[in-house]
């Protein structure tokens, strides 16, 4: 119990800092955000003003201490560019991200899991070898790179090859635009939708799962114990699923957290080559127009993914491994 | 001399060869892949074409009927420094700061890894991207934006190293004899933590790579007319549905190179390191 409040207490000293860096980094970059925000014609009294109104002109420890006394009342601030609260803007966006992450995560955990567990219980052979060489390959594409390959085979591919119409995948935004269905119909479009984005998530994610899965399985392999399995008769799916996999748990519960950057960092580009309004887009928008506000905002939500799957992962594994509870 | 076994041999001759075409096919094609070409002939040509000039065109030409196989090969030098250049230096940052932390220790130490640790909480490709916005875009600021956000993995790892080879009898032993502290780090400690450093660095420039390509696709890195594989990728895209090829071409040259780093890291991994090295790079 003492335990888990301390990591907590840790966790949240080091969100505290993460935002600390963001809040400097964006003050400490060159170039001021109203130049953006004026209409052409403007003054640079006008520009002054704004300026002020947006309370860019106090000194930085001012800024500082607003930003972070709005921060404890849940308040992340306006929007320079959209004129909504941040709260709002990332409200809309994560809900987009969160579905698209989750479903990519779970299918990238069982591919990946099941890719390496197959290569390290046939290691050396041919197939393992060739699996190693796809999974790096896919694991070396740009998310964007492979998006774009997907996008050619259903847009370029389809027309040459000849595709069934329902093979002809949507490669752009989360629904027809020209549709007005609901309910199912709705829901059917959407999946539609998000075949594309989620393979290309999921091919990534799974890639360098696998890579990782198949040291873990391997190194499991060569124990004792699994020859002592081996001699008492068990079956081949009983020896991996009984006991490589149960011990294999703890080190790939690590990964699961050690793989949610990779997920998020690939999102932001797939979110942009599909056209689909998550945060990868909104920190894109944001990035190009210099809004602080909405970049610190999105830059905070990254990050406490980030922090609270470690946590999550930290806490969780002395349930999956006995050794470990104090 | 010692021939390299084939695990090390294989992606090390891939990358020399990539370098090699680098530096020689944009030097020895007809145009310069920098300029357009004969746009109304020679746009949009599919790969293994030849024009009506009698040129062949290997990997197809794009909209302005540039050859897209000299300027992969002209991208090729930009991505690769960039890429090697930004492994090395926030290598060479990370193991400054991570020697000094696990050697010093104390308030330095503990200063030095919350630093790390909160940076390595942010995912790499968003604190890259708000540096890269917030900085003018250029191939010198991919370069710092990629030491400043790169260096705290390795500092990890060889702070680890040194807080285990600092109690080790051979460094009491050069104490003992009478050595300063800063010839015992830099002779005896150092050299024993770097193999997990060294790995870490041969796989940080395929993450470098493709960090670097992500950045220029979004046209915050290498800037156009100078070709770089993100920002062919990104002149590409308008194009899919036309000409893929515009686009996947240079993302073919990308991945070999990023696979050939990631074998040769890997065998490296097996000669100087245990499982030490940090998983799963941040990825564009």
């Amino acid at each position: 119990m003492r335990n888990v409040v301390s990591r907590l207490a840790s966790s949240a000293i080091l969100f505290w800092i993460v935002l600390t860096i963001t809040f400097l980094l964006a003050r400490a970059a060159p170039g001021d955000p109203t130049t953006l925000l004026v209409p052409p014609g403007a003054s640079a009294a006008d520009q002054a003003r704004l300026r002020t109104e947006l309370g860019l002109d106090a000194p930085l420890a001012v800024q500082y201490a607003r930003w972070a006394g709005r921060l404890f009342k849940g308040d992340l601030g306006e929007s320079f560019a959209r004129r909504a609260p941040v709260r709002t803007v990332l409200a809309e966006a994560i809900p987009v991200s969160a579905g698209l992450g989750a479903v990519s995560l779970a299918l990238t955990f069982i591919l990946g899991i099941a890719v390496g567990m197959y290569q390290a219980a046939r290691r050396g052979t041919l197939s393992d070898r060739a699996l190693t060489i796809a999974t790096t390959t896919v694991y070396a594409a740009p998310s964007f790179w492979l998006a774009l390959a997907l996008i050619a085979t259903f847009t370029y591919g389809a027309a040459r090859w000849g595709f069934p119409a329902s093979l002809r995948l949507p490669a752009f935004g989360m629904r027809d635009p020209a549709s007005d269905a609901t309910g199912l119909a709705a829901l059917g479009d959407l999946a539609r939708h998000a075949v594309l984005p989620v393979i290309t998530l999921t091919a990534i994610g799974a890639a360098g799962i696998a890579r990782y899965a198949r040291t873990i399985g391997a190194d499991l392999v060569s124990q004792d114990f699994v020859r002592t399995a081996r001699a008492k008769g068990a079956t081949r799916p009983r020896i991996y699923l009984r006991h490589v996999l149960a011990n294999a748990w703890p080190p790939l519960v690590v990964l699961l957290a050690l793989a949610i950057p990779g997920l998020l960092a690939g999102s932001v580009f797939v979110e942009g080559v599909f056209a689909w309004p998550g945060m990868g887009r909104v920190t894109l928008a944001a990035v190009a127009a210099r809004d602080y506000p909405v970049i610190l905002g999105a830059t905070a939500v990254y990050a406490a993914a980030v922090i609270l799957a470690n946590l999550a992962a930290d806490l969780a594994l002395p349930m999956l491994d006995p050794r470990r509870r104090a | 001399m010692r021939l390299p076994r084939r695990d090390v041999a294989v992606p090390m001759a891939l990358l020399v060869l990539l370098a090699l075409g680098a530096i020689a096919v944009p030097l020895l094609s007809a145009d310069d892949p920098r300029t357009m070409g004969d746009v109304v002939v020679q746009r949009f040509l599919p790969p293994f074409t030849t024009d009506q000039h009698g040129a062949f065109h290997l990997l197809g030409t794009d909209r302005f009927g540039r050859d897209i196989f000299a300027r992969t090969m002209l991208a090729a030098r930009i991505s690769l420094v960039i890429g090697v250049l930004g492994s090395l230096l926030a290598g060479a940052v990370g193991i400054a700061l991570g020697a000094l932390s696990g050697w010093r220790g104390g308030v330095l130490d503990r200063l030095l890894m919350g630093a790390a640790d909160a940076l390595l909480a942010i995912p790499r490709l968003i604190l890259l991207l708000v540096c890269a916005a917030l900085w003018r875009p250029g191939t010198l600021t991919v370069v710092a934006v990629l030491v400043a956000t790169g260096w705290m993995a390795v500092a990890r790892l060889v702070r680890a190293e040194v807080l285990g080879i600092r109690t080790r009898p051979f460094v009491e032993g050069a104490a003992a004899l009478g050595a300063r502290p800063a010839r015992i780090l830099w002779r005896h400690v150092l050299p024993n933590a770097l193999g997990s450093a060294i790995v870490a660095m041969t796989l940080g420039v395929g993450g470098a790579i493709l960090l670097e390509s992500g950045l220029s696709f979004l046209g915050l890195g290498v800037q156009p007319p100078q070709p770089s594989w993100g920002n062919m990728i990104a002149d590409g895209r308008d194009a899919i549905v036309l000409a893929p090829w515009v686009a996947l071409a240079p993302g073919l040259a990308l991945i070999v190179t990023v696979v050939a780093s990631t074998f040769l890291g890997d065998a490296l991994r097996d000669r100087l390191a245990g499982e030490s090295v940090a998983p799963l790079r941040d990825r564009a």
